[in-house]
């Protein structure tokens, strides 16, 4: 596996120590010995088991709710409803990838009076065991009024279609509401230049239309929690989050308690992926608690994973191009209509921005529509918008590049986004790597091979992510053996902890072995957001680097006292400090540090707000077989730039796992819903995703164009890789047996039927 | 709430009994009454590979299996890989190739990665997708697990 370094700014070629290597996680040994205490294998004292009981129906009115019975069975604790929710009032939480209506929120934890999806929950129980719990829920009695429900995006859309909520307007440009209520819960609009004329100017247009399935992040983890509601009013959660500040703020405002009240412990997390920002269980395991005065957790079922939190959305989308022959992108024009699910704020604003992210073209315009449907709530799913939006996008760029004969890594080139590009939705580009990602592309060895074969295929598309920035806190104490414990809160999802304490130990000129990072909970750390947004890496390793230099001036006061110096007369380099005719490495001198006026303590909190972009490109090869339609992955390749590849072995893990969730989403991967708006799929053998069967190896090429906005030049890498899949899959498709796919996923019997139906 | 059953088995190479409900799954036992929670949960039926045990050698998704069929039965849990002070090669690899992100996964492809290991030391990569395509990983896309069962296959071969 290559790593392409490309030196263009001030903090490439530099000489790191700890940076781009490949230590062992810090969290390693537990997690390979079973020993990693994951939610689940919580085990408290006196513990209740709950379950929640869940809407059959797609749309109703909640006429009645009969508890009796349940409570009445032996080993039944405690029994809540919607009824036992305070009333929460319209108010918008931000979530760092994402904001939340608070009065939505909790009504999707627990339904109100309306049932707005087949799965949304509407009583809960505790119980001594899980199968009493089980037993429990099955004589609850809840009457409905069902409602006519509506499932398509589209659909949602007409005047005549049912109507979810009878108090969401259309919200316009500039904060103009619609005059009567809509499913219709936003339109955002961008543009620059003036698309008319760009299209008068160019010589091929091309308009197309695409449809993609609502798919789901699939964590193995089911989401779990665990909360006791202690006599002292103190309320402590052990939950599954990709971030314990955000579900501690979320889980106060729906029980309508101090925030200080609340505790949230982040235990290891079994993947999030951007589902497991918002709250769902958390609330209603510490309602519980309280009415039965003990600890209750709450494990999902698959199915309830699945119907009952937030998959990502299905969406329409038209994508209009124009290019000048010689291939100059001159005007574009996307109109995208996104699924919200049973409430409004899904992904659309994201999928605006990226749709037209990767290229510089002039004249732009840009409708966005967020639609609520009676499906779960939406959520996030890496690079929220983006890979649907994507699939659109780049469809049509292979499409005009082919039309015009141009190679489409050379048309790619032409199109650039570079420094300087200015995005649709208005922010201009510092330096990017875009263009060496594609040269990269170009060179590999995957490009130049040859393809051959009857009904195969080589497909190319890139992609775009944020990198969010936002809020991180640290801190770390030197230990007199010269380790430094290291004290965060970004909950670690896939190596972060190594990650972070890597860029801790470069800056105090130490190994990555000596920094003992530790993920804190809420009390134990400062404030600090989610995991989500390719941003721990990023801002929790600013932080920590912040940290880092917080020590090394206490440090040279230290070394000033023991040399009878000046402080700033102590220099620091490569993990020694000098005085007038002194030195001492990093370690000697912490072992000194008790006699010369304590331990030390670096912290740091910064905002690493509006962070870079990252931008990747994908080759693939396929190969479709003309008799089923299935399509096989022959050889797959993804190229991205890093910024400054912290620890390489995780930034490939994460291109390789992004770009496999992103061949699920092409394939095969689908909610599945029957005219009651049931879906039918909800386990993992129908919702099947890409086992290590349908796969081949994933190569991968780091492209590292530093990031100027980090010390040392770190972009996040999570999210991008999901990304380009599906069109280049699409892609590579038609350059095999010459079908344009604009529908996800690419199931056998779609391609087989284009393949059928083709002239 | 039935009878509960009295259950003999072998657990990572020791004797254990437990009593368990008629309807308690042995991923249940494992995890709630013996405090094995090593072996993890990610659909309980049968289509993820997280509770992959060994049952008398075999892999088996515990979920699957009712406890009380473990009745005289050995089995080796994810806990009982790494013999005494040292990890297995296949746990050294997995950390050295950065084959696990969340790690939820993990426990499962180890014992199921052990159990191939056993029956064929030197498998092909295709072998090793297909005795592994009953877990899955939603993290790493499979790359560094395939690749980290071909390690530990080459690392335990030098050292036979
Ligand atoms: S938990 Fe047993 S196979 Fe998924
Ligand atoms: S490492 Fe997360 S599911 Fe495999």
């Amino acid at each position: 596996m290559a790593t392409i370094d490309q030196p263009r700014s001030e903090t490439a070629g530099k000489q790191y120590k700890v940076l781009g290597t490949r230590p062992i996680r810090h969290d390693g040994a537990d997690k390979v010995t079973g020993r990693a205490i994951y939610t689940n294998d919580m085990q408290l004292t006196g513990m209740l088991h709950g379950r929640i009981l869940r809407s059959p129906h797609a749309h109703a009115r909640i006429k009645s709710i009969d508890t009796s019975a349940a409570e009445a069975l032996p080993g039944v604790l405690a029994v809540c409803t919607g009824a036992d929710f305070p009333d929460v009032k319209d108010k918008i939480a931000e979530l760092g990838e994402g904001a939340v209506n608070l009065a939505h929120l909790s009504a999707n934890v627990m339904a109100h009076d309306k049932v707005l999806y087949k799965g949304h929950a509407v009583a809960a129980v505790a119980a001594k065991s899980p199968h009493i719990a089980e037993e429990a829920l099955k004589l609850i009695r809840v009457e409905y009024e069902v409602l006519p429900h509506v499932l398509w995006v589209l659909d949602a859309m007409k005047d005549d279609a049912p109507l979810l909520h009878d108090n969401v307007y259309t919200e316009e440009l500039g904060g103009k509401q619609s005059d009567k209520p809509s499913n219709i819960a936003k339109h955002l609009h961008f543009e620059q230049g003036n698309v008319e004329e760009g299209f008068a100017q160019a010589d091929i247009v091309i308009e197309r239309e695409f449809k993609t399935a609502t798919v789901h992040q699939g964590y193995i983890e089911p989401h779990v929690s665990v909360a006791l509601w202690n006599q002292d009013n103190r309320l402590t959660i052990w939950t599954a989050t990709q971030g314990s500040f955000t579900a501690r703020q979320q889980t106060a405002e729906v029980l309508q308690i101090p925030v200080s009240n609340v505790t949230v412990v982040p235990c290891e997390i079994g993947g999030g992926f951007g589902g497991k920002i918002s709250i769902y269980l958390e609330p209603v395991a510490a309602i519980l608690s309280r009415k039965s005065g003990r600890p209750v957790k709450i494990v999902m079922s698959r199915a309830e994973v699945f119907e009952g939190t937030g998959p990502t959305p299905a969406t329409f989308i038209r994508v209009k191009l124009g290019a000048t022959r010689d291939g100059k992108l001159v005007a574009a024009q996307a109109y995208l209509a996104y699924e919200a699910g049973g409430f409004p704020g899904g992904v659309i604003g994201p999928g605006c921005m990226c749709v037209f992210s990767c290229y510089d073209i002039p004249n732009a315009v840009v409708d966005g529509y967020d639609v609520c449907v009676n499906k779960p709530k939406t959520q996030a799913y890496r690079a929220p918008g983006a890979t649907q939006a994507a699939f659109a996008c780049e469809t049509v760029i292979d499409e005009i590049a082919e039309k015009l004969g141009i190679d489409p890594i050379e048309f790619r080139l032409k199109n650039a986004a570079k420094e300087g590009t200015r995005r649709v939705d208005g922010p201009v580009y510092p330096r990017v790597g875009f263009i060496e990602t594609l040269e990269a592309a170009r060179n590999s060895d995957h490009y130049q091979s040859e393809l051959t074969g009857p009904y195969r295929g080589r497909g190319v598309a890139s992609g775009f992510w944020f990198n969010v920035g936002l809020k991180s806190a640290a801190s770390a104490s030197v230990n007199p053996d010269g380790t430094v414990t290291l004290v965060e809160g970004s909950t670690d999802i896939g190596g972060t902890r190594t990650t972070v304490a890597m860029q801790l130990a470069e800056t105090l000129g130490i190994a990555a072995e000596d920094v003992i990072p530790r993920v804190e909970d809420t009390d134990g750390v400062g404030y600090t957001d989610v995991t989500g947004g390719s941003r721990v890496t990023y801002a929790t390793g600013l932080a920590a680097y912040h940290c880092g230099l917080d020590i090394i001036a206490q440090m040279k006061e230290r070394a000033a006292i023991l040399w009878d110096c000046e402080p700033d007369q102590v220099e620091f380099a490569d993990g020694t400090f000098t005085g007038p005719g002194q030195s001492a490495t990093f370690k000697e001198l912490a072992r000194r540090l008790l006699e010369t006026g304590g331990g030390i303590v670096g912290r740091a909190s910064v905002d690493g707000g509006g962070a870079t972009n990252g931008f990747g490109t994908h080759i693939v090869d396929v190969e479709v077989d003309p008799e089923t339609g299935k399509v096989t992955i022959l050889r797959y390749t993804a190229v991205q730039d890093a910024g400054k590849a912290v620890h390489p072995s995780y930034v490939e893990g994460q291109m390789q796992g992004g770009a496999v969730q992103g061949i699920g989403w092409a394939l095969n991967e689908e909610y599945y819903y029957d005219a009651d708006g049931r879906m039918r799929n909800a386990s993992m053998l129908d919702y099947r995703m890409p086992t290590a069967y349908d796969l081949p190896n994933i190569e991968t090429i780091i492209v590292e164009v530093p990031n100027p906005k980090h010390p040392y030049g770190v972009r996040g890498v999570g999210e991008t890789p999901i990304v380009p899949p599906p069109a280049a899959i699409a892609n590579a498709i038609y350059r095999a047996v010459g079908v344009r796919m604009r529908e996800l996923p690419m199931q056998p019997h779609k391609v087989w039927k284009a393949i059928n139906s083709q002239e | 709430m039935g009878k509960r059953i009295h259950v003999t088995t072998t657990i990572n190479g020791e004797p254990v009994e437990f009593l368990c409900e008629a309807r308690q799954s042995l991923l249940e036992v494992l995890r709630d009454v013996l405090r094995l929670t090593g072996t993890k949960e990610g659909c309980n039926n049968g289509n993820c590979g997280a509770c992959t045990v060994l049952l008398n050698g075999l892999p088996v998704d515990s979920c699957l299996v009712l406890a009380v069929e473990a009745e005289g039965a050995t089995i080796e849990t994810v806990e009982g890989i790494a013999c005494g002070g040292h990890l297995h090669p296949l746990q050294q690899c997995f950390l050295e190739g950065a084959a696990l992100q969340c790690g939820i996964c993990t426990p499962g492809f180890l014992v199921a990665a052990k159990a191939l290991l056993d029956k064929n030391p030197n498998p092909s990569e295709r072998d090793i997708r297909f005795e592994l395509a009953g877990n899955i990983c939603r993290c790493t896309g499979y790359d560094k697990i395939v690749r980290a069962v071909q390690d530990a296959a080459q690392r335990m071969a030098a050292s036979r």
